[in-house]
């Protein structure tokens, strides 16, 4: 029985590699938390900063990440569920959607610096925004409009042929099926899709980087056309560009964890709301 | 049945959004960066040295910068390749599925882990460690990156690895089974074989993820433009670099439009390594 052993043994190293890799997720936010939650406290969260960052709160980074997140969904949520509906229930195959489909994934992979390059260009530049909340936002809700497509497409793919069939043998217009008997059913999966995808724009950096955020501005914007900090390009500018990198450790850390907890949050609502909407649409079959 | 003709167009509209966003962002880099091609002309980019601010000779040599993201990208795929597809066997083929259950939210969690905040790890716990153990007088250059890098690739290639391996039929197993091959003869030369084409795709995707990551690179390889094939020395990767300088150049120059080309053969390489992996991806989407 030699075989066994060699099954043995290759189960063995798979598992080793597998945990292994869960081991290191698992020690970078035991990392974090440990040297950040010694940090986080009510004058943190809601002071602004002094001394170039070193000391006082993170209220401006924290405020900027959710406004640059809002935006961007409330660009891309409406987008992306247009979208999804339009190549789901209108359209065909055909030259088109394939051009659509071919845009969806080529938008997915474009680098999160080019984004950035675009947003300069197009949103900064040419229409004047200049370095600005909505310029920011906009970009971002490009990068994430390919994650609300995709799995909007899916939570809509997941509703049962035979309720659109019902509608519409009944006599009703293709939009009121969509309406009344496709949407409300896909609507928790399509909120994953929104709810992953404000995750991503919340931790981005390098979009914003070129579009929006502030070194350092201790104070709260008035409008939209406002420059923002916020917390992921506050975390790197202590982390890499402050004049005095060991002494602010403590403040990093800070913000890391602040960071950290917002976008995993996120992340999980998304992972949690799916795994139900799974199993409910697993039992209306 | 206007309104029904409305409604569509309007959703119609909507969803040729992401194929005008594709080509304004072409249009956009050529609009900033393409008087470059003409002058200082398209030659000066095939050079060695790129040392864009100096008061002798600016030089806008995109060799260095190419060769960083290879070096960094390559070492990062070869680390990432074996963890995430062992990785993605184990999750389809051996756990227990309330073990998966577990393991796959748990992986996905790392792929939502900001790229900011794992450079920041790295810079506080992974370079240090590598100094150590090199015995380098610093710890960021290219292998720190990569370290990193594959970290970041690892959850790509087992999330679609896994979904292919996954969708190789039960007939191929059942049949190799009953021919008498063990579980590890079914896997390693029937399941795999299966699932290549599926893996190929995600493991090009996870490449197009990790040259196109900035914020691990910027902050953790040391930022050097040089052309080396050494893993223990400093790098600065396309990414990095439009990162690092466009906050710094005046708007129009030559050195603000070099940034934009660079900008442009980024997102040729990551559109190369897409288009090649939604190739492979169609095959395995085409067979079961």
């Amino acid at each position: 029985m030699k075989r066994d052993y060699a099954e043995i043994f290759f189960n063995s190293l798979a598992r080793l590699v597998t945990y292994s890799i869960t081991a290191v997720i698992a020690y970078i936010i035991f990392d974090i938390v440990r040297n950040g939650i010694g940090v986080i406290s009510w004058e943190f969260l809601s002071g602004f900063p002094s001394n170039g960052g070193a000391k006082g709160g993170i209220l401006p980074a924290i405020v900027g990440t959710v406004y640059l997140s809002l935006g961007a969904i409330i660009v891309a949520l409406p987008l992306g569920v247009a979208s999804a509906i339009y190549l789901t229930e209108y359209g065909k195959q055909g030259k088109f959607n394939e051009m659509i489909r071919l845009a969806i994934v080529t938008l997915a992979g474009v680098p999160s610096i080019v984004f950035g390059l675009f947003g300069l260009g197009l949103f900064v530049l040419f229409f004047d925004f200049g370095s600005s909340i909505l310029a920011g936002s906009l970009t971002l809700a490009l990068m994430i409009l390919p994650t609300i497509i995709v799995t909007s497409e899916e939570a809509l793919r997941a509703v049962p042929r035979s309720y659109r069939e019902g509608s519409l043998a009944l006599g009703a217009t293709q939009w009121t099926t969509i309406r009344t008997n496709v949407l409300p059913y896909a609507l928790p999966g399509m909120l994953t899709g929104s709810i992953l995808g404000i995750g991503r724009a919340a931790g981005e950096t390098a979009p914003i980087l070129l579009t929006v955020a502030a070194f350092f501005l201790p104070r709260l914007p008035d409008s939209v056309f406002d420059q923002v900090m916020a917390l992921p390009y506050h975390l790197y500018i202590l982390a890499t560009q402050h004049p005095e990198i060991e002494l602010v450790r403590p403040m990093q850390y800070g913000t890391a964890l602040v960071l950290l907890v917002i976008v995993l949050a996120f992340n999980l609502g998304a992972i949690v709301l799916r795994s139900r909407f799974q199993r409910k649409i697993k039992s209306q079959h | 049945m206007w309104k029904e003709k409305a409604i569509k167009f309007g959703l119609m509209s909507s969803a040729s959004v992401s194929v005008i966003s594709v080509a304004l962002i072409f249009l956009f880099l050529f609009k900033e960066g393409g008087d470059f091609l003409s002058s200082p002309g398209i030659g000066s980019l095939f050079d060695t040295r790129w040392t864009p601010v100096s008061f002798v000779n600016e030089r806008f040599g995109l060799y260095p910068l190419i060769a960083g993201s290879l070096l960094v990208t390559f070492l990062a795929t070869a680390i990432a390749i074996p963890f995430g597809v062992l990785g993605a066997v184990y999750i389809a083929e051996i756990a227990k599925p309330r073990e998966r259950e577990i393991l796959k939210p748990f992986i996905e969690i790392l792929a939502g882990i900001p790229s900011v905040v794992i450079g920041f790890f790295g810079l506080i716990i992974l370079a240090p460690f590598v100094k150590n153990v090199f015995g380098l007088y610093s710890g960021l250059n290219a292998l720190s990156g990569a370290l990193l890098l594959a970290l970041m690739a690892i959850p790509t290639i087992i999330t679609i690895s896994e979904d292919a391996i996954k969708s190789c039929p039960k007939s191929y197993r059942q049949a190799s089974l009953a021919m008498g091959a063990s579980r590890l003869q079914t896997l390693w030369r029937v399941v795999m074989p299966a699932s290549l084409s599926g893996i190929i795709a995600a493991i090009a995707l996870g490449m197009g993820r990790v040259i196109g990551e900035t914020m691990v690179v910027l902050m953790i390889t040391g930022n050097a433009p040089q052309i080396t094939a050494s893993p223990l020395e400093s790098v600065r990767t396309m990414t990095a670099t439009i990162a690092a300088e466009m906050g710094e150049v005046a708007f129009g120059s030559e050195h603000y439009q070099a940034l934009f080309i660079v900008g442009i053969v980024l997102l040729l390489f990551t559109f190369a390594l897409n288009i090649f992996s939604r190739l492979f991806y169609r095959r395995y989407g085409n067979r079961s």
